[in-house]
């Protein structure tokens, strides 16, 4: 058994029990960052903080929704936006901070690809953030399905038979996964537990892992300089602060990822109050109703690209494109050949690569909120195959590149 | 000793996995509630009809003379005659994805909104993406009734042949 002492003090009794004084250097006071990083590397706190806001007001939510298909919508358009004292409000912050996330997400994951955030030890970061938006749109979309209002039905729907994998005809499959042959009360009740336990319990364990993951490589900076963080943490402790490249995570740090998120803040509950409508699309205010699609199915704009992908083709290329959009960013790590890595805005051919993905993904998912027709397919149909070869490009393009 | 306690919790894994699986599946209740018959006399000609049947809609278009006379040998396998009216019965859930889709009267077409897919009046695709024509429910036909959910004759025909699955 090991040695304990009578304690000196409260700190002292918990230091010897669960060596506080350590994991908080480990986790806070010498946890090193660089200082030549930008406001792009507050996004992580951002999401951490608009994770947080969802769990609060989902807990609210839960207080009084009803999962049941007679139920479900009256319990969230009635009682809650109604009836329940500050309802509205819960349902605004988790309907905006749903939709926000994603925007952060997506800023995020650009930030990451610009800097080569992905490469040279920081493969289990980029992973398991890719694990992370999988698990976020699966979380999204059982959430969606909660009011049971029209679009509710109609993407679960959509999207459930999308696992008969078309010409592979697997309806028993779907069927299994909405336990019914439409999507009726079972399909919402596991639905509902997915999207309340299930998902935000795996999507707390991979956060975890997400910043595990960042612990040993350290973040990135804005050179993609290997710093050297030993050194440079003896000479900031030797008194060099000005000198050495780095600053301590907590509280030197920390204070400035907090003025981001301040700033955010912000601009969140001024769409909360103000700007609430873009969240909540007006089809779903009409009960579900399996004899009726509405005139025109979308799903909401942070899954419009990859909707868009699936779209313009016959049913099992589509498919297959589909599923090609969905794993593809996970491999980027491996199919990016080059040494460098260092801003893209170094990289040559791959600067252009990047560039052209984000302006294709943004054709892409205008294209996906249009109607199908005309000119709009035409334009959806280049978008798909040109995201297709840019990917299958990105091997050779990085392959041949000059080592900076 | 290793191979043992990994054989005992491989064991224990299977099983809860067939229990979990198990769970998911539809509930006998919902299996069983299966059968619906409808008149066939009381349909007016060249007007979509929606029935609904295991919460699916069901599409009933009694053809008009004209679209008798025109039927091709690919439309006329799909035909479902009852007495001597002739009807395009199917399941109105797009091959695609499953939207239902809307029947355009004056172009005796139906357009699909979800991802743009067409199909003609006698169920058959005339724009992708949907892979095939629509599917036909399961039918049988009892005088001038029609039960959905039970396969008769005409029916098991069809699906030999291939025409729905
Ligand atoms: C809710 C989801 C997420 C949370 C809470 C989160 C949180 C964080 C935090 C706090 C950091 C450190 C600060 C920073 O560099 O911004 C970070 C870094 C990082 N994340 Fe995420 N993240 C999430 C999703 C993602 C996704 C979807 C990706 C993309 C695949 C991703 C990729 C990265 C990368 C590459 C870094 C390292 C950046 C660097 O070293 O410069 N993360 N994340
Ligand atoms: S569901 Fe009809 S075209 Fe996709």
């Amino acid at each position: 058994m090991a040695h304990f002492t009578k304690a000196t003090s409260v700190k002292d009794w918990l230091n010897q029990r669960l060596a506080i004084e350590k994991v908080e250097k480990v986790m806070a006071s010498e946890y090193w960052i660089p200082k030549n990083i930008n406001f792009l590397w507050a996004m992580g706190m951002v999401l951490a903080i608009t994770f947080a806001l969802l769990l609060v007001s989902g807990i609210f939510l839960l207080m009084y929704y009803q999962p049941d298909v007679k139920d479900a919508f009256y319990s969230v358009n009635f009682t809650i936006m109604r009836d329940v004292d500050y309802g509205w409000l819960w349902r605004h912050v988790h309907g905006v901070a749903a939709s926000v996330v994603f925007l952060i997400i997506y800023i995020h994951m650009f930030t990451g690809i610009y800097y080569g955030s992905y490469k040279k030890g920081r493969e289990m970061i980029w992973v398991s953030g890719m694990l992370l938006f999988v698990t976020f749109s699966a979380e999204a979309f059982s959430g969606y399905m909660l009011p049971w209002g029209q679009m509710s039905y109609w993407a679960g729907m959509v999207i459930t038979n999308i696992f008969s994998l078309g010409g592979l005809h697997l309806d028993g499959l779907v069927e299994w996964i909405r336990g019914d042959y439409v999507p009726a009360q079972a399909f919402l009740t596991r639905f509902f537990m997915l999207h309340v336990l299930l998902l935000p319990l795996a999507i707390m364990g991979l956060i975890g892992l997400h910043f595990a993951a960042l612990r040993i490589p350290h973040v990135n900076n804005q050179d993609g300089e290997e710093v050297d963080f030993d050194a440079e943490a003896k000479k900031y402790l030797a008194g060099d602060k000005a000198g050495s490249k780095v600053i301590r995570f907590a509280n030197d740090f920390m204070s400035k990822d907090l003025m981001v998120v301040g700033f955010f803040l912000i601009f969140f509950f001024y769409l909360v109050f103000f700007q609430y409508g873009f969240a909540l699309d007006p089809v779903n205010f009409d009960p579900a109703d399996g004899l009726k699609t509405p005139a025109h199915i979308y799903p909401e704009w942070y899954f419009l690209w990859s909707y868009e992908i699936l779209r313009p083709f016959s049913v099992n290329i589509g498919l297959l494109a589909f599923g090609f959009a969905q794993v593809i960013f996970v491999l980027l790590p491996w199919l990016d050949r080059s040494p460098n890595a260092v801003p893209a805005s170094r990289r040559g051919a791959f600067s252009v690569w990047f560039w052209l993905l984000l302006i294709d993904m943004i054709v892409l998912t205008a294209m996906g909120k249009l109607p199908p027709e005309g000119m709009f397919s035409t334009i959806g149909l280049v978008a798909a195959v040109a995201f297709i070869l840019l990917w299958v490009a990105l091997p050779f393009i990085t392959m041949n590149e000059k080592k900076v | 000793m290793g191979k043992a306690f990994g054989a005992v919790a491989g064991v224990g894994a299977v099983a809860s996995l067939v229990a979990m699986k198990k769970t998911w599946d539809p509930l006998p209740s919902v299996k069983a509630a299966g059968f619906t018959t409808l008149d066939m006399t009381i349909y007016p000609e060249g007007e979509l009809i929606t029935e609904k049947w295991r919460g699916k809609p069901i599409f009933v278009l009694k053809k008009t003379a004209a679209m008798i006379a025109k039927q091709t040998e690919s439309q006329k396998a799909r035909d479902i005659v009852v007495g001597d009216s002739h009807f395009m019965i199917a399941i109105g859930l797009c091959t695609h994805l499953g939207c239902i889709p809307a029947y355009i009267p004056a172009d005796e077409s139906f357009l699909c909104a979800c991802h743009g897919g067409m199909f003609n009046w006698a169920g058959e695709v005339t724009k992708v993406p949907p892979p095939r024509a629509f599917d036909i429910p399961p039918f049988k036909i009892e005088g001038t009734s029609l039960v959905l959910g039970e396969v008769g004759p005409e029916f098991q025909a069809m699906k030999d042949s291939g025409i729905t699955l």
